[in-house]
């Protein structure tokens, strides 16, 4: 049975107070916390076999490659990936959309050419496009966002037949509203009209059950560290065909076959797109949060958070004087919620729940084309993950409380 | 008393609800406008200027947090009247003293945007060089 509290009992940082208060961690959104498992993952690495990967012969960097591979494949099988040459290791989720931005787009995408994204995109799966469209002199079109917060497919659809994209790039999981996208339809419409398709599934992988084959994009990027990993690293995942027919990302050691002084021939995927020495483990420390992750079920990841979102609606309804943003429909709806209080800026709401423990996140939220659509200067936003408790909405309630109370409204 | 009270003071309560100098100008001998990148708030000052180079009246104007805009109040009441010269003096340390708080790394920029402000539209009008605390608020 899934027991959020059992769960807690494996992440040290939610052990703690701040200010007093028991914490109540409601950002996972911006990064998760981190379990034992995966602590201890990392810690055996730079304890028990600590040494470069794909170098060494000699018995720590054999067994360093060793879990490193493994970890390419259980995040391979974590998602379905046919294969584990289609995982390709990046930074984070943004250099992962970078690099097919670099890599693919500047290949192919020309003066002219239409790039489609949508209005509820993360900067990061906005600007690398917007840097592209001015280098190529290409145009940046956005599927737009319906008054129930879901994207207007009547709109994609006219949108992919007035200017045949060669892109759509979009959002699995939008990390304002928490909508859900219908992404195997939108990627499906998209391949029906010629485009190459990507998902942004920094916000999805962590919380849904992912399957590449039957999603059908030909990327897709997310971040280890929005799904119980260390920070630092972040996966592109690529189908083969599209991945070998592309271009170098970086250049440098471990992503060649042979070098000569005037020219170079470059190794297979995934080491075609991992140049120079990789951030080992971080990379061991994925595998291991995927494990947590894929023991829990990802399955029972998402009802758990279905609860939380269907209990947090009824709590907030009670509340005056709030504004919600986002979907009531539970079935496209994850576990992030923005939101404002009437007469109370969303950064001065975030200091005060600081001092009762809560965290939230409050800003323009990495999204700032979107929060303007909203009507709003900045919104806060809280999220959910595995260990969070309905106890924590109370928290978060009486914290709002609080504020209004505090200032007078 | 917590932070919490400490940060939310009478004071800043105060401004943030009865805000001194809110509005525009109708003829600014300057003005200025600046984001907060972190949260996207604006704020605007205009300034009046008389002939002997003192602050004769000051607006703002913007949307932002209660911190960046009883910041601005008090700031418009600290300088109405003062020489040009004088207020270029004005450093954080004083501000941060008259608003009687201590914001913490994640909102000292609330707290500053409005000197910044206030300094570039007094820069901007003097022609002067910026000075590097100025640029670094
Ligand atoms: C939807 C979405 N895309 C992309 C990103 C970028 O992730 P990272 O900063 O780890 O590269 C985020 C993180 O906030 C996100 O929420």
């Amino acid at each position: 049975m899934f027991d959020a509290k059992k769960i807690r009992k494996d992440f040290p940082a939610l052990q703690k107070k701040v200010h007093g208060k028991p914490l109540a961690f409601l950002d996972s959104a911006a990064s998760s916390q981190r379990p034992t498992q995966v602590l201890d993952a990392m810690r055996a690495y730079f304890e028990e076999y600590n040494a470069n990967v794909h170098r060494g012969i000699y018995e720590y960097s054999e067994m360093a490659t060793q879990k490193y591979e493994g970890a390419r494949r259980k995040i391979a099988k974590f998602i379905n990936s046919p294969s584990e040459k289609e995982i390709i290791f990046t930074k984070n989720c943004t250099e992962a959309i970078n690099l097919v931005s670099n890599s693919w787009g500047r290949s192919n995408i020309h003066k002219g050419d239409t790039i489609l994204l949508s209005q509820m995109e993360h900067h990061s799966n906005l600007v690398p496009w917007q840097m592209l469209a001015k280098e190529k002199s290409a145009r940046l079109e956005f599927i737009p966002l319906g008054d129930d917060f879901k994207l207007d497919l009547h709109e994609y659809e006219k949108l992919l037949h007035r200017h045949s994209p060669k892109i759509v790039s979009f959002t699995g999981v939008s990390n304002v509203l928490g909508t859900i996208t219908p992404a195997k339809q939108i990627v499906k419409m998209a391949h029906d009209s010629g485009a190459v398709a990507m998902v942004d599934g920094a916000q999805s992988v962590p919380h849904l059950p992912t399957d590449v084959q039957q999603l059908g994009a030909d990327f897709l990027a997310f971040s280890g560290h929005k799904m119980l990993g260390p920070t630092g690293i972040g996966v592109l995942h690529g189908k083969a065909e599209i991945l070998n027919s592309m271009p170098p990302f970086l250049g440098g050691g471990d992503m060649i076959k042979n070098v000569e002084f005037r020219e170079a021939t470059y190794a297979d995927i995934p080491y075609k797109f991992e140049a120079g020495t990789p951030p080992i483990a971080e990379v061991i420390g994925l595998g291991a949060a995927v494990d947590y992750l894929h023991k829990l079920g990802m399955q029972h990841v998402r009802e758990h958070e279905k609860k939380l979102v269907r209990y947090a609606l009824e709590k907030f309804d009670g509340l005056s004087g709030i504004t919600l943003y986002g979907t009531r429909d539970l079935s496209s709806r994850g576990g992030v919620f923005s939101f404002n209080l009437k007469g109370i800026h969303p950064h001065d709401l975030a200091s005060i729940l600081d001092q009762e423990g809560v965290a939230i996140r409050a800003g323009h939220l990495c999204a700032q084309p979107l929060v303007q659509k909203l009507g709003a200067v900045a919104t806060a936003r809280a999220s959910f993950y595995v260990y969070t408790l309905e106890e924590e909405i109370d928290q978060l309630a009486l914290g709002f409380q609080k504020a209004q109370k505090a200032f007078g409204v | 008393m917590s932070m919490s009270f400490d940060l939310y003071r009478e004071i800043i309560l105060d401004h943030y609800k009865n805000p001194r100098n809110k509005g525009t100008l109708k003829a600014p001998d300057a003005k200025w406008r600046e984001n907060n990148p972190l949260c996207g708030d604006v704020l605007e000052m205009q300034l009046k200027i008389s002939k002997d180079k003192k602050l004769e009246d000051i607006k703002f104007s913007g949307d932002g947090c209660a911190i960046s805009l009883s910041s601005a109040s008090i700031l418009t009441e600290m300088v109405k009247g003062k020489p040009l010269d004088e207020i270029l003096k004005i450093d954080k340390k004083k501000l941060l003293g008259e608003l009687g708080i201590d914001p913490g790394p994640s909102r000292i920029k609330c707290a500053l945007l409005s000197l910044k402000v206030l300094k570039m539209a007094v820069y901007s009008y003097l022609g002067k060089e910026i000075d590097r605390e100025t640029k670094d608020l």
